[in-house]
């Protein structure tokens, strides 16, 4: 047997991962020209003379882009370069315009940096290599007729490439990492990061190699990976491919493969001597691009609480990680949380609670948690939380005003106030329900008084039917007591 | 009253349009008449819009007639390269790649000329994508030297000079690259300016090689080229290269005379390979240039020599990426039977291409090929950074540097069009300056024993326009050269 068929007997064999990740800016317009830069409209509604690379059009940058561009890296610690070029990328393709994409090269605006992620409840940390910036492509039709259309609404769109160190090992741990790059985008208000609609877009480079070993292997890419799921099975399925090549004593051959979500394989798309020279030279159109101090300070003034120092944040509120991971996982799940734990300061896990079980629950997309079209306002939720925090409500009849609040948008105070729904806690009432129940139960009161404690919960459920559940559950359980003298 | 055209000022024309002696509608006409009697004989004109020439006077002549203002250039007809892109009219470059492309947008400079009231009487022919110094490479017919039917006008803005030459418009615009407004005035004896590169917008100007093209005007005056390029210049926020600092006052620059300037004579620019008829005339016209009240001051610009090698290098790179877009998919050419994507490319790219963007654009690719960066493109680059390093020191010592334009005057059709070698050698004055980006200028200072015009080149430190047209104005009153015309051909 060679060692190699051994090696992947033992599963001694890691995978070494690293991965491109294209982000969408959301800005108002494109990164070169005025027409707007947003998603669905009409095929080519959205161009203009440069973005179509009209003969005599020229390129004048957006500043908006460069400037989400620095707070993506200042987010991860990268150093930004004062001075940072643009470079021509060449290759011919229908969706590219005109002949040559927009992109950074030798000078990129980032270099270095770090994404901070839990895998499993591990901290994980990948280091990045660079973001640049570029302007992605339009986009191919295939019409089933045979006809080709080209819609260049996407061309001319801000992107930013981040490119990671080969520092993960897992498929899952590569899903995380791109997570995790959404949702810091997502924080930034930088980008939609909706791999669906494409503003998120993922290619990477896998090897495997002996454990042990530090030497890298031979790297396969993978294109065209476009959801969590695709990250994974891609992934996935390209260890497996790698494993099964050595184990068979065959090489894994770097080349470029594309991924078929549908049928969950990969096909080679072009080997290392058929890789595309992509005549680099600096974009002679866009004069270098010089980031002060003044704007990175501004840039830097403008950072939003990152989703790591949030979840830190959490856990120093006594929230579990599971928790905290809900909470940050989009920056308007935790804003929603902080603002309604400004109104109720004591009762910061059962915000969460109420936050993650009841009002998740009940919303589509928890980016729109910010809008004011909430049913249940924080400081609403803060209300109803102290309500039942403070006896008013039991858990239960608090589920119900909660479903109330979302139905009727009514606050808390007013649907208790007006449908006295709230508990009862006057003794008195309390006393003679509790009397009512052990009158008419004496053979239960015989076998409570002989030791079968279990049975306090029989007089209580009366007690709630007898009061229509609006009997203060504390204040029963004590006159209860009493009664039965235990 | 319908004044001679022939060899008329520009700003001269414009102030009898403002002053009412004759209405723009008139000087349309003539020139009309001129070019469609000459134009067959000279190949100038790729496309003559009469229709929206003879709205636009008519327009003008409204404004002049309720009294309202027109702007500086009034009703004055021009003609541009048809490398400035137009909204609604045919724009090529001189290239079959692009026949039929009717661009939704204008040109910055085109768009100022209007504006200032200037009337496009058409677009001029070129060599195909400004690449050449003969226009024998326009994808459509070549023209012809006004001075002599049987020589080339240079190029690559070879109609754009001819047709001033010729007065078949009182001024146009052309482009310069490498030397392709100062060879072809030289050639045809009008007056070409380079500007500094950033002074004049590039936005709807197709490019060859983008950090070295520059828009600039041609004159039969000096005046006439300042009147002309004070419209077009300015910043455009629209090109991002393009330069904020106010545009100067260059119609007074030609006429505040030269007393006191120093005037550099580079050694490097009196070489081997100069004819001695162009020597002599240059030579007497920095004499009379020193009468005027200048002094002369030898200096040297020793990287000269690399100039055409840096200049190819760096202007094949940048070509081979800006044609790149000319792929069949959008606009222009495209081939009629394909069966793949890249058959589709090659064939409308080797049906639409003429001979010279092909060598350029192989050439250009192999510059750029990975691995070879540095050796070539790389090298070029800081090669670049030393000439324009000659040419800063060279400025310490004086306030413009005067050299010919062309080491010979027009040659005829054909003689070269075989050895591109010796076609690129044409360029060896004019190379430097849009390497360094400062303004040069040429005009005419002589003909030859065979009648043929002799230029003048005058450069000058980067946004320095007002010191070149000091010179080239001081010089322009004392001599009659400007004032020869070539006959209309038969």
């Amino acid at each position: 047997m060679s060692q190699a068929r051994q090696d992947m007997k033992q599963d001694n064999y890691e995978a070494v991962i690293g991965l491109e990740v294209h982000v969408q800016l959301a800005t108002a317009t494109k990164i070169f020209s005025i027409s707007s830069a947003a998603f669905g409209a009409e095929p080519n509604a959205h161009t203009d003379p440069v973005c179509l690379g009209l003969p005599g059009a020229l390129p004048v940058l957006n500043r908006e882009a460069v400037d989400a561009a620095v707070r993506l890296g200042l987010s991860v610690g990268s150093h930004i370069r004062p001075r940072c070029r643009f470079a021509r990328k060449h290759y011919f393709y229908p969706d590219l315009p005109k002949g040559f994409q927009i992109s950074q090269y030798d000078e990129p605006l980032c270099e270095g940096g770090v994404v901070s992620f839990r895998l499993d409840g591990q901290a994980r940390q990948v280091r990045l290599t660079r973001i640049h910036m570029e302007d992605d492509a339009g986009k191919n039709i295939h019409d089933p007729s045979g006809v080709s259309f080209v819609d260049y609404n996407r061309a001319g769109v801000p992107l930013c490439e981040i490119v990671s160190e080969p520092d993960m090992r897992s498929a899952d741990e590569a899903a995380e990492f791109v997570r995790a790059i959404r949702t810091l985008v997502r924080y930034l208000g930088i980008s939609d990061g909706n791999m669906e609609e494409g503003s998120l877009r993922c290619d990477a480079n896998v090897s495997i190699r002996p454990r042990g070993e530090s030497k890298l292997g031979t790297k396969a890419e993978l294109k065209n990976i476009n959801s969590f799921k695709n990250v994974r099975d891609a992934i996935e399925h390209e260890i497996a491919r790698q494993k099964t090549l050595l184990a068979r004593g065959e090489v894994v051959v770097q080349e470029t493969r594309l991924w078929d979500p549908d049928r969950g394989i990969s096909a080679s798309m072009r080997s290392k001597e058929q890789a595309h020279d992509y005549r680099y030279f600096p974009e002679p159109d866009l004069p270098p691009v010089a980031v002060d101090e003044a704007w990175l300070a501004r840039a830097k003034a403008a950072l939003p609480e990152l989703p790591e120092a949030r979840h830190a944040r959490y856990a120093g509120l006594g929230l579990s990680a599971q928790d905290g991971t809900v909470l940050v996982s989009e920056r308007q799940i935790g804003d929603y949380f902080d603002a309604a734990l400004a109104v109720a300061p004591a009762y910061p896990k059962k915000i969460a609670n109420w936050l993650i079980n009841e009002v998740l629950g009940r919303v589509e997309d928890p980016r729109k948690l910010s809008g004011r079209d909430v049913p249940v306002p924080p400081a609403a939720l803060a209300e109803l939380v102290e309500l039942v925090e403070k006896g008013t409500l039991s858990g239960k009849l608090g589920k119900e005003v909660f479903g109330r609040m979302w139905q009727e948008r009514r606050r808390a105070g007013e649907i208790v106030a007006a449908e006295s729904v709230s508990l009862v806690s006057d003794t008195a009432v309390i006393e003679d329900a509790c009397k009512r129940v052990v009158e008419r139960s004496p053979d239960e009161v015989a076998r409570f008084r002989g030791g079968n404690a279990k049975l306090m919960g029989f007089f209580v459920g009366n007690v709630m039917k007898e009061t229509g559940g609006k009997a203060n559950p504390k204040i029963v359980n004590e006159i209860l007591r009493k009664l039965l003298g235990s | 009253m319908v004044p001679d055209v022939r060899g008329a000022s520009l700003t001269a024309l414009a102030e009898g349009v403002a002053a009412g002696k004759w209405k723009s509608r008139d000087l349309v006409e003539t020139y009309l008449d001129r070019i469609g009697r000459l134009d067959p004989k000279l190949g100038c004109f790729l496309l003559v819009d009469h229709e929206g020439a003879r709205r636009a006077a008519d327009a003008v002549d409204r404004k002049i007639a309720a009294g309202e203002a027109v702007g500086p250039l009034g009703g004055v007809p021009i003609g541009l390269k048809d490398i400035y892109v137009t909204r609604g009219i045919e724009t090529t470059a001189g290239s079959k790649i692009l026949k039929g492309f009717i661009p939704p947008y204008e040109s910055t400079a085109s768009g100022r000329l209007a504006a200032a009231g200037a009337i496009s009487l058409g677009k001029i022919n070129m060599d195909e994508f400004a690449m050449g110094s003969s226009n024998e490479n326009s994808a459509f017919h070549p023209v012809h030297n006004p001075w002599d039917l049987e020589r080339v006008p240079g190029g690559s803005s070879g109609g754009s000079a001819a047709a001033v030459a010729a007065s078949l418009c009182a001024g146009t615009l052309g482009t310069d690259t490498g030397g392709s407004i100062r060879q072809p005035a030289s050639l045809c004896g009008v007056v070409g300016v380079k500007p500094t590169y950033g002074r004049v917008s590039r936005y709807g100007v197709i490019a060859f090689a983008s950090s070295l093209d520059h828009p600039g005007p041609f004159g039969r005056t000096v005046e006439d080229a300042a009147a002309l390029l004070e419209v077009i210049a300015g910043h455009d926020p629209m090109d991002s290269t393009s330069i904020p600092q106010p545009v100067g006052r260059y119609r007074q620059a030609s006429k505040a005379g030269l007393a006191g300037m120093r005037v550099g004579v580079p050694r490097e620019y009196f070489g081997a390979g100069m004819a001695p008829e162009v020597e002599a005339a240059v030579r007497a016209a920095l004499d009379e240039i020193g009468r005027a009240g200048a002094n002369l001051v030898p200096v040297s610009l020793p990287h000269t020599e690399y100039a055409i090698a840096t200049y190819y290098l760096i202007c094949t790179a940048e070509a081979s990426s800006n044609l790149a877009r000319y792929d069949g998919v959008r606009y222009g050419h495209r081939t009629a039977e394909a069966g793949t994507l890249e058959e589709l490319y090659a064939k409308t790219r080797g049906e639409g291409f003429g001979a010279e963007p092909k060598r350029r654009i192989v050439l250009g690719t192999y510059v750029l090929r990975a691995g070879y960066y540095e050796a070539y493109y790389g090298k070029a680059l800081r090669v670049r950074r030393l000439i324009a390093d000659d040419f800063e020191a060279a400025f310490e010592k004086c306030d413009v540097l005067v050299t010919p334009t062309s080491p010979t005057p027009a040659f005829k059709l054909g003689e070269r069009a075989a050895d591109p070698l010796q076609m690129y050698l044409a360029d060896i004055y004019t190379v430097a300056p849009p390497l360094a980006g400062v303004p040069a200028l040429s005009q005419c200072c002589g003909f030859t024993g065979a009648g043929l015009p002799i230029g003048l080149q005058t450069i000058g430190p980067p946004l320095g326009e007002e010191a070149v047209f000091r010179i080239a104005g001081a010089y322009e009153a004392r001599t009659e050269w400007h004032k020869r015309l070539p006959k209309d051909p038969a």
